[in-house]
């Protein structure tokens, strides 16, 4: 882990990086438009949302679970942050509902995974469908608006600062929080360290379930910072908000080199990730590929990465 | 038989084998002695075809050989049986002795089930086995496991059988019966490489004996020509002096005071007391609950019911982080599955169990992990590349010290040590040994649970025997020996009943 141990690791890490040139390189010769700032600015805006949810994915991946359930938690969350604003309810508190409804869907995929000892495959593949099924309750189906015209809550997804949009603001401030928290204290070691030997961190006196619950209720947390910025863009919250975006999240922090079976891995490269991912999406539209054929490409360059870094390992 | 001569070796620029010679002859059992790292695996490899060698020859019968893969060796006759036993648990007997050689009708794919099994069968009365070839490989004691990997390298025709470390997980009976195998093999003509850090073994059962150090051939003795300290001398190259370190400890007060210790299936009725500065260790056959009392005590398995006082006060241990709140440390028996994250460097691995010491409100001070790193490995003689080296790729011998590092930084009351020099070569057990007798003459009350009787007798203060879940004797040091403590690991009563 952590730059690190020897040079295989080492090219390990830049990997993503080699990787995200070479597309971007292939993209700007076919059609120079994607070099150009606004174009980037609008890839890093599309990229927001996956790279949020990918950071907490990252957390859960290197504890060596997985959560297939955040695009449901992103739609539940919108939903009720919307459905409270208009009710009425003050926008401020119903953000911060919306969060900490977040935290607690995703402590409950925690508890069950870690008290209630289910493999979280199908612990949040249930809470999935559970959640997506109270998002439908909620809304009978239909998209929420009228959401008035906070302003905070309207900068949240269409607002710039310093010319640069809330949204990417928002994704690099919580990379810089969750890298430093990842990096430099003892909570981000233990995520390290449950992944790597949950039995040898036990006894080394680490409470693993806590640990575990703590890396859910922060993906849920995330999900629903990126369900208030999709909501806000939009104007709306839809029920059908979010779904395939655990694939797209797992598939960066795949494509960033963190290890499916965990305690080997970092931020930075999902970060890398998810600007693959983004990329490709702008990238392929512009030089003209057709929507249906851009999903076997995106499809090809993850097994293809995947691929390449086997390759390496062994 | 094989013959080696001038093998050598490098992974990326590191000689690891430096013109090494070996030489097998039928029907003999070799065994290959040599400090972790001297080499003895690579050369193993290097003869089994997993690694191709940098130069240097092999003749399998008078024959040049170029292994490329292990496959090929398998065919010249050379198998080998990992410490790691390749037991697929859920599978039956006979699926796991004719795994990837199934005999089929034709070419169909349809298993000939039945004349596997009378098969199966067979081979292992052969080799003196009466078991059911249905029954999951998983039902078998870990020692009748190792004889149906024998069995499976013998129905490939081996004539070389490489074992490496068999004994490690082996109960005295069973060593006994895997020997008996091996001389009965013997006599048929197969030969056999003998890895082992055990010298009571390797004298008792081998005719020749290969020594390496640093990757180089430093001798070979036929064992009624040499005594165990040429052997130690050879391997570490210098004098060991006494295998057992001296220690001045005084005895004091009672730290560690169980009673009836219950839990359904595991143990019952245990009750002990452990005083400061003491050595107590707990012999026993494997599955007698050595373990399972240890992890009970340390917070890790409940207990079903029973007392401990911890200074004379009633405690309840229901967690790790609350015995190692009160002081208590476990070295696990398995370091790399229960002791070490092996991803980890060494530093990390030390600050597993530190990091209220070396942090201040969640944040890690690089400053004090790497202090507590300097001050482990100073303290422990661990010898490693820097704190950046990954655990994996240590020594067993560094690993282990490692996992006693860890639980160091904590300032131990009371240390658990459950099999704490196994698969660990003489030198660095001897160091370890005087880190035991370093931290009792401090005053920490160590439990030590051993399956090396000589390990019990040259360490303990005092040995708890347990057989089947229960303690059937308490022997204070001057009353020790091997039979007696063998004695009453197998369930004898009175020491006037014969032992079985």
């Amino acid at each position: 882990m952590q730059l690190k141990t020897s040079n295989q690791s080492v090219l390990q890490k830049i990997a993503p990086f080699i990787g995200l040139f070479l597309i971007m390189s292939i993209i700007t010769i076919l059609n120079p438009d994607f070099i150009s700032v606004s174009n980037l600015m609008n890839v890093l805006r599309q990229v927001s949302i996956n790279a949020l949810i990918a950071f907490g994915m990252t957390f859960v991946i290197l504890t060596g679970g997985i959560d297939l359930s955040v695009g449901s938690t992103l739609a539940l969350t919108g939903a009720v942050t919307a459905g409270l604003m208009a009710s009425g309810v003050d926008p401020i508190f119903a953000m911060l509902l919306g969060l900490l409804l977040g935290a607690v869907l995703g402590a409950i995929n925690g508890i069950i995974i870690a008290k209630g000892k289910v493999a979280p495959f199908i612990a949040t593949l249930a809470t999935m469908t559970i959640y997506r099924g109270l998002t439908l309750v909620y809304t009978d189906g239909r998209p929420i608006s009228g959401l008035g015209d906070s302003l905070t809550f309207q900068m949240l997804g269409k607002g710039y600062f310093l010319g640069i949009p809330i949204p990417v603001v928002t994704m690099i401030i919580s990379f810089a929080i969750l890298y430093f928290i990842l990096k430099k204290t003892t909570f981000g070691r233990r995520v390290y360290a449950v992944g790597g030997n949950e039995e040898a961190s036990i006894l080394s006196g680490i409470n693993a379930d806590r640990i575990k619950i703590y890396v859910y209720s922060l993906l849920g947390l995330l999900a629903a910072v990126a369900s208030l910025i999709l909501t806000s863009r939009l104007n709306s919250a839809q029920p059908t908000a979010g779904e395939m975006f655990e694939l797209d999240a797992i598939a960066a922090v795949v494509l960033g080199g963190t290890s499916l079976t965990g305690g080997r891995g970092w931020i930075v490269g999902t970060l890398i990730g998810a600007l693959i991912i983004g990329v490709l999406n702008n990238g392929l539209n512009l030089i003209g590929v057709t929507s249906f054929f851009q999903q076997v490409v995106k499809g090809a360059v993850i097994l293809l990465a995947v691929l390449l870094d086997r390759k390496k390992t062994t | 038989m094989i013959k080696m001569a001038d093998i050598s070796k490098s992974f990326s620029g590191n000689k690891v084998l430096k013109n090494v010679h070996f030489t097998l002859e039928k029907g003999e059992i070799h065994a290959l002695m040599g400090e972790n790292g001297a080499g003895k695996s690579t050369l193993m490899k290097v003869m089994s075809g997993i690694y191709t060698r940098d130069s240097g020859t092999i003749e399998v019968k008078g024959k040049k050989v170029n292994f490329t893969s292990p496959k090929q060796a398998e065919k010249a006759g050379i198998a080998v049986i990992h410490q790691e036993l390749n037991i697929l648990p859920h599978l039956s007997i006979s699926d796991n002795l004719f795994l990837g050689r199934e005999e089929t009708f034709g070419r169909t794919g349809i298993l000939k089930n039945k004349q596997m099994e009378k098969k199966t069968r067979q081979i292992l009365l052969d080799l003196g086995l009466d078991i059911n070839p249905t029954d999951p490989a998983s039902s078998l004691s870990v020692g009748k496991q190792q004889i149906v990997e024998i069995a499976k390298a013998l129905s490939v025709d081996a004539e070389v059988i490489i074992m490496d470390e068999p004994t490690a997980a082996l109960t005295d009976r069973e060593i006994d019966n895997l020997f008996k195998t091996i001389r009965a093999l013997q006599k048929r003509g197969v030969s056999f490489i003998y890895i082992s850090h055990r010298m009571e073994e390797i004298f008792s059962l081998c005719d020749r004996i290969t020594i390496l150090r640093d990757g180089e051939f430093v001798g070979e003795r036929k064992i009624s020509e040499t005594s165990f300290d040429e052997v130690v001398q050879m391997m570490v190259g210098r004098e060991l002096g006494e295998r057992y370190p001296e220690r001045n400890s005084t005895i004091g007060d009672i730290k560690l005071a169980v009673k009836d210790l219950n839990r359904t299936g595991c143990f019952e009725g245990v009750s002990f007391e452990l005083r400061k500065g003491e050595v107590l260790s707990i012999a026993g056959l494997m599955g007698a609950g050595r373990t399972e009392v240890a992890q009970s005590l340390f917070g890790y398995k409940k207990l079903d019911s029973g007392t401990i006082e911890f200074d004379g006060k009633k405690v309840n241990i229901d967690t790790p982080k609350k015995a190692k709140e009160m002081g208590i440390g476990y070295v696990t028996e398995d370091r790399k599955s229960e002791g070490l994250v092996v991803d980890f460097s060494v530093e990390e691995n030390v600050s597993m169990t530190n990091y209220a010491a070396i942090s201040k409100n969640g944040l890690i001070s690089k400053d004090k992990e790497r202090k507590l790193y300097d001050t482990m490995v100073q303290r422990l003689g661990i010898r490693t590349s820097g704190p950046d080296q990954a655990a994996k790729s240590l020594s067993g011998g560094n690993q282990q010290k490692v996992v006693i590092a860890k639980w160091l930084g904590i300032e131990p009351k009371l240390l658990i040590l459950d099999e704490p020099t196994r698969g660990v070569d003489v030198g660095a057990k001897k160091e370890i040994y005087s880190i035991i007798n370093e931290l009792a003459e401090r005053g920490v009350a160590i439990l030590m649970i051993s399956s090396e009787l000589p390990e019990v007798l040259g360490m303990a203060d005092r040995v708890l025997v347990m057989h089947e879940g229960k303690i059937t004797a308490d022997i204070p040091k001057h009353e020790m020996t091997q039979e007696r403590i063998m004695h009453f690991a197998t369930g004898g009563g009175k020491l006037a009943v014969e032992d079985q």
